[in-house]
């Protein structure tokens, strides 16, 4: 049995190298990938910790779409660097900065250390509560996400939205409600097309289960809208189909689909059930899997538009 | 019965062990992109299909089995689609 721990403690040194080598890395993409392996990592931890529903988030959305991100990122500032070379900071900016990251990074490790011992929690209560109005979902954890904290799951989908929103804003003026640039200039190789037209079906079918099992097992919403974008991004890289344009009817709608159904059913709930956001517990989880499917909705289609970014105006004819 | 079952997982992902090994014993070794390319794809195509081979005996019903042997197919077309991608990559690089 001392196989585990020292697996464990391989992993956790491994987590820490991989972090320490992130930063350190000189190459942007390079560090990218390092962020990638790092989030994969994690995922691993988050198993041994037993929260496969976590796991499963850090994976899609903290190593997968995250990566992607970060990529997209770092070829728009490598073009950018081509064209303007300012100044490297000086020596006390810089000594600055990591006294200032150091100072914060010093602090969450002392608040960490200094937790009393059994650390407070909320989980009791919050079994409690999800065992009321969130009754009938197996899964105890979408049972919270969805009924004890659900006003703080629909802001975090309206977060989502306002950062598609600030990527829309940055664009040009002239190419305000025009599609954004598509996710590959060239024409996609036949490798790349061969593999989203196996892998987007496969990928979505997968994607709609994990929502679907998320009420009783591991998964829900946001992993499973996270594998639906995933596979959105796969059918626009190998250039299967375009970025739809921002001022698009339809693409809208299904952005702010998941909170405002979420805000209606709360509002019903105070003439229904008596209470902001209380579900009246004889149909809680059809009325839950209900919501999740329009937060599925909108997260699968908020974070490719996050990938593609702003229109550009390179797109028009 | 199950000591037999027993000997076929531990035979089946031992093999793939020594591959995942072997493969990442090629990716540090090996002295160009593309060989390192060849290395790693066969550590996870054949290492993975035979961890996965050990591990079906194990599954709790044919459901989580089947699940076992899509997760592999997965591996197998994203691993072998992005190694070619990869390469063309690379070799457009050195024109």
């Amino acid at each position: 049995m001392s196989v585990l721990p020292a697996l464990d403690l391989g992993l956790a040194l491994l987590v820490v190298g991989v972090a320490a080598w992130t930063i350190a890395a000189r190459n942007l993409f390079a560090s990218v990938v390092g962020y990638v392996a790092y989030g994969l990592l994690l995922a691993i931890v988050w198993i041994r910790l037993y929260a496969p529903d976590i796991a499963l988030t850090e994976a899609a959305v903290g190593s997968g779409v995250t990566g992607v991100l970060l990529v997209t990122a770092g070829k728009r500032l490598d073009a950018i660097k081509a064209a303007e070379t300012g100044a490297p900071p000086g020596l006390a900016l810089r000594i600055f900065v990591g006294a200032l990251a150091v100072l914060v990074a010093g602090a969450l490790a002392w608040v960490v250390v200094t937790l009393p011992t059994p650390a407070p929690s909320l989980a009791p209560a919050a079994a409690a509560a999800a065992d009321g109005p969130g009754a009938g979902l197996g899964n105890p954890i979408t049972a919270v996400l969805m009924s004890y904290r659900s006003f703080d799951t629909m802001l975090e989908k309206v977060v989502l939205i306002l950062a598609v929103l600030g990527v829309w804003s940055v664009g040009p003026d002239k190419a305000w409600g025009t599609a954004p640039a598509p996710l590959r200039k060239a024409k996609a190789e036949g490798a790349m097309v061969f593999l989203a037209q196996l892998l987007a079906p496969a990928g979505a079918l997968i994607g709609v289960h994990i929502f679907w099992v998320g009420a009783d097992a591991p998964g829900g919403a946001f992993q499973g809208g996270a594998l639906l974008a995933a596979m959105w991004m796969v059918a626009m890289m190998a250039r299967l189909t375009e970025p739809p344009r921002i001022d698009s009817r339809i693409l809208r709608l299904a952005l702010i689909a998941g909170p405002a159904v979420f805000l209606v059913v709360g509002l019903a709930g105070l003439l229904l059930a008596g209470n902001f956001f209380a579900f009246p517990s004889a149909f809680a989880k059809p009325l839950i899997l209900f919501i999740e499917a329009f937060m599925v909705l909108s997260i699968a289609v908020a974070l490719p538009m996050l990938v593609a970014g702003p229109p550009d105006g390179s797109s028009e004819p | 019965m199950s000591v037999l079952i027993d000997l076929f997982s531990l035979a089946a992902i031992g093999a793939g062990v020594f591959f995942f090994f072997a493969g990442t014993v090629g990716l540090l070794r090996f002295p160009d992109s593309l060989s390192r390319l060849h290395a790693l794809s066969k550590a996870d195509n054949l290492g993975l299909g035979l961890v996965v081979l050990g591990l079906l005996p194990r599954a709790e019903n044919p459901l989580a089995a089947f699940k076992l042997v899509v997760v592999w197919a997965l591996v197998l077309l994203s691993g072998a689609s992005t190694a070619q991608l990869i390469g063309r990559a690379l070799r457009r690089g050195r024109k």
